[in-house]
C-alpha cells in the first residue's frame, strides 16, 4: 500500500469532477420534486443523454454540442414520463421505473456503434494567471466549463425557487396541487416544464460521465448515479445548496475509493467499489429523520376533477 | 374538447383488456422499431412470438420458457404483494445474487459431500439470504422510516460487487485453471437442480414458482393478511383504523418478495446457470417489475405474465442469432410494454368524455 500516491490536490481537483454528474442530475430532479413530481427515471434519462451527447460529440467534433444534445435527449425522454404522469394519470413510481428501465434498452441500442470511440477533448476554461497559482489554480481553475456551469445552476435555481414569483408558483403546485389549481395556475403545464427541465439536467449529467470523466461509452455506464442522485434530493432536504454539498460529498467518496484502489490498499476493489452506494444508505438513514421538508404533494396524482 | 371523467366504479373490463391492448400496441410499436432498424417487422414478430412455441426447433426452445419464466413468476409474486400495497422492493435483482451467493454457498461448502439434504439446505439458505438481504431495506424503513425504493435498489449494486468479490475470490474454483467462477454445481449430484422430467424444462425452480402463485392467490383472497395488503393500499388510513400494522405489513412484504427472488437465485445457480460467476446476473429481478405490473398485481395474471416476458427472452434470442436483432432491441420491446400498459390503464379508471362540458 502506498497513501503517498494520492495526491490530494489532485484528489480535490477531481472530486469537483467526479461530483458534477450527480450535482447536474439532482438540481433537475430537486426542481421536478418541488413541483410535487417524483421521476424515478432519472437513471434512464441520464444514461440516454449519456448516448445521445456522446453521439453528437462524436459525429460533430464538439463536446458542448454533445452536451445540448445530451440535454435534448433527456429532456425528450422525460416527456414520455410526463404524459403517462401528467395526461395518462398513472402511479409516478411505475412510470418512473419504466422510464429507466427504457432508457437503459434505448441507449444500449443507439449506442452500438460507439463502444470503443473516442470522444473529441472538453477544453478547460482559460482563467489565464488564475490557473497558475499554486495549488488553488489546480483545484478550482483547470476545469471543463459545464463543471462551472453545474455550479452556475445550483445558484439559479436556488435564487429562482427563493425570489422569483414562478419559483412561487412551482413550489405552491408541489405542496398543494388542488389549491394552486383553484388559484388558476396550470397544474400539468407547470409540472411537464418542471419534468423536463429535470430531464435535461440528467441527460447533461449524464453526458458529463460520459464526455468528461470516463470519457467512453459503455452499456449502463451511469452505474447507479441517477439513483445517488434521488437520494441526494432527500439527504439535501430539498434546498438547492446543500444538494452542492452532498454532491461533493459522494463525489469526494467516489474519488477517494478510486485512489485507494490505485494505491493498492489491502481492502479488495469491490469493497471499495460498493461503498458510495452503502454510504448513500447510510446517509438516507441518518436524515431520515428530516421529512417534513418535503413536498406536501409529492408523488401524488393530480386530477382537475371539478 | 376531449376530457377525462373519473369512474366510480374501475371498470372490471378496461381491468382485463388493457395488459392484452398493451401487448397489442407494443406489437405494433416494437414492429416499427424492427422496421427502423431495417428489418422485416412482420418477420422479427412472427420469430420472437411464433419461433419458440410452434417453429421447427420448437422442442429444444419450449422447456426455456419454463427455465425463463419460473424466476420472473417467482421474483414477480413477491414484488406484487408489496406492489398492491404500496411497498416498493424494487432491489429484486439484489436479492436473487444473494439468495444464489447463500445457497451455492452452502454446497460449495459441503463439496464434495453426496447427501440427500443438501439440496433442501440450499434452498433453505438461498431463501433466508433474500430475506436477509431484503431486510435490511424493511427494517431501516420501519425503524428510521427510511426509503424502500433508493436502499433497496442501492443494496442491488452492493450485491452485484460482492458478487464479483465471491467469484474471482472465496468461491473460485480451486480447480478452475485460475478463470473466475465457481466449481460447476450441475456436475454436483447432491446440489444439482436437476430437471425432474428429463428435457421438459421442469426443475424445482419451475414448481417453486407453481406453488408461490397457489399461495399467493389464497393469500389475498382467503386470508385475512391478503386483506390487509389490499386495504392498505387503496386506503392506507382506513387499514390503521381497522387495526392493521403497517410496519408488520413491510416486514411481510419485503421479506417475503426477498425470499422469493433468493429462491428463484438458488434454483436458477444450481439448475440452468450452474455457476457463481461475475455476470451471473441477468436482469430477471428488474424485468419480473414489469411482469407483476403487466400481470395486474394478480397471481394468475403474473403467470401469464411470466409466460409472455420469457417469450419475448426466448424469441429475442433467436431473432437475435437469425435476423441480427440487437439485444438491446427486445430490452426495449420490453420496456414499451410496460409503458403502454401504465397508458392504456388510465381507461381503468377514467373515461373519456367528448363535447362540452356539462354545465355544474
Amino acid at each position: 500500500m502506498d497513501l503517498s500516491a494520492i495526491n490530494p490536490v489532485l484528489l480535490l481537483a477531481a472530486l469537483l469532477a467526479a461530483a458534477t454528474p450527480i450535482l447536474l442530475a439532482a438540481t433537475g430532479e430537486l426542481i421536478a420534486e418541488k413541483a410535487g413530481v417524483l421521476n424515478l427515471g432519472v437513471e434512464g434519462m441520464m444514461i440516454t443523454g449519456a448516448i445521445c451527447g456522446f453521439a453528437t460529440a462524436v459525429e460533430t467534433g464538439s463536446p458542448l454540442l454533445g452536451f445540448a444534445a445530451a440535454a435534448v435527449g433527456g429532456a425528450a425522454l422525460s416527456l414520455l414520463f410526463a404524459f403517462l404522469t401528467q395526461v395518462a394519470l398513472a402511479n409516478q413510481v411505475a412510470s418512473g421505473l419504466a422510464l429507466t428501465l427504457f432508457g437503459l434498452g434505448l441507449s444500449a441500442l443507439l449506442g452500438q456503434s460507439y463502444v470503443g470511440v473516442k470522444p473529441p477533448r472538453m477544453e478547460d476554461v482559460n482563467f489565464g494567471p488564475l490557473a497558475d497559482i499554486p495549488l488553488i489554480g489546480r483545484i478550482f481553475f483547470q476545469h471543463d466549463l459545464v463543471l462551472y456551469l453545474g455550479v452556475v445552476l445550483v445558484a439559479s435555481v436556488w435564487a429562482f425557487l427563493k425570489y422569483t414569483r414562478s419559483g412561487l408558483i412551482l413550489k405552491a403546485v408541489g405542496e398543494n396541487h388542488d389549491a394552486a389549481h383553484a388559484l388558476g395556475y396550470k397544474v400539468v403545464r407547470i409540472r411537464t416544464l418542471a419534468i423536463m427541465f429535470g430531464g435535461a439536467c440528467a441527460g447533461a449529467g449524464g453526458a458529463y460521465i460520459s464526455l468528461v470523466r470516463v470519457p467512453q461509452w459503455t452499456e449502463g455506464m451511469t452505474a447507479g448515479v441517477g439513483w445517488i442522485a434521488l437520494a441526494l434530493v432527500v439527504f439535501a432536504s430539498w434546498k438547492p445548496w446543500r444538494v452542492l454539498l452532498g454532491a461533493y460529498l459522494f463525489g469526494g467518496i467516489t474519488q477517494l475509493q478510486l485512489n485507494l484502489q490505485g494505491a493498492g490498499v489491502a481492502i479488495p476493489v469491490e469493497y471499495l467499489a460498493m461503498s458510495p452506494y452503502i454510504i448513500t444508505i447510510v446517509v438516507l438513514v441518518l436524515l431520515s429523520a428530516d421529512k417534513a421538508q418535503a413536498p406536501a404533494s409529492l408523488g401524488r396524482t393530480f386530477h382537475a376533477s371539478q | 374538447m376531449i376530457r377525462l371523467v373519473k369512474r366510480p366504479q374501475p371498470s372490471a373490463a378496461w381491468s382485463y383488456g388493457a395488459p392484452l391492448l398493451a401487448v397489442l400496441a407494443t406489437i405494433l410499436a416494437g414492429g416499427l422499431l424492427f422496421f427502423f432498424l431495417g428489418k422485416n417487422p412482420g418477420e422479427a414478430i412472427a420469430t420472437i412470438f411464433w419461433e419458440p412455441l410452434f417453429g421447427e426447433f420448437a422442442f429444444f426452445y419450449r422447456p426455456q420458457l419454463l427455465i425463463k419464466g419460473a424466476p420472473l413468476v417467482l421474483i414477480a409474486i413477491g414484488l406484487s404483494l408489496g406492489f398492491k400495497a404500496g411497498i416498493w422492493n424494487i432491489g429484486a435483482e439484489g436479492q436473487y445474487i444473494i439468495g444464489a451467493l447463500c445457497g451455492a454457498g452452502v454446497a460449495l461448502a459441503m463439496y464434495p459431500l453426496n447427501v440427500f439434504w443438501l439440496f433442501p439446505a440450499m434452498v433453505l439458505a438461498g431463501a433466508l439470504g433474500g430475506w436477509a438481504w431484503a431486510m435490511i431495506p424493511a427494517l431501516l424503513k420501519t425503524r428510521f422510516g427510511t426509503n424502500e425504493i433508493l436502499v433497496s435498489l442501492m443494496l442491488v449494486y452492493v450485491a452485484e460487487q460482492f458478487l464479483a468479490s465471491m467469484s474471482l475470490g472465496l468461491m473460485k474454483n480451486p480447480e478452475g485453471f485460475g478463470f473466475p467462477g465457481s466449481r460447476n454445481l450441475q456436475q454436483y449430484p447432491a446440489a444439482h437442480n436437476a430437471e425432474i422430467i428429463a428435457n421438459t424444462g421442469l426443475h424445482w425452480g419451475v414448481l417453486a414458482a407453481l406453488i408461490s402463485v397457489i399461495f399467493a392467490y389464497v393469500l389475498l383472497t382467503r386470508h385475512r393478511l391478503g386483506f390487509s395488503i389490499r386495504v392498505t393500499g387503496d386506503a392506507p388510513r382506513a387499514a390503521t383504523f381497522s387495526g392493521v400494522s403497517p410496519k408488520r405489513l413491510v416486514i411481510f412484504c419485503l421479506g417475503t418478495s426477498g425470499a422469493l427472488a433468493g429462491l428463484a437465485g438458488l434454483f436458477e445457480v444450481a439448475g440452468p446457470a450452474g455457476q457463481v460467476t461475475i455476470d451471473f446476473n441477468v436482469g430477471y429481478g428488474f424485468t419480473a417489475i414489469i411482469v407483476a405490473f403487466l400481470g395486474r398485481l394478480h397471481p394468475v395474471g403474473i403467470l401469464l405474465a411470466g409466460g409472455l416476458m420469457a417469450l419475448t427472452y426466448i424469441g429475442g434470442d433467436i431473432a437475435q442469432s437469425q435476423l441480427g436483432l440487437p439485444a438491446a432491441a427486445i430490452q426495449i420491446f420490453q420496456g414499451m410494454l410496460l409503458f403502454f400498459l401504465l397508458a392504456i390503464d388510465v381507461f381503468t379508471n377514467y373515461r373519456l368524455q367528448i363535447g362540452r362540458q356539462e354545465a355544474a
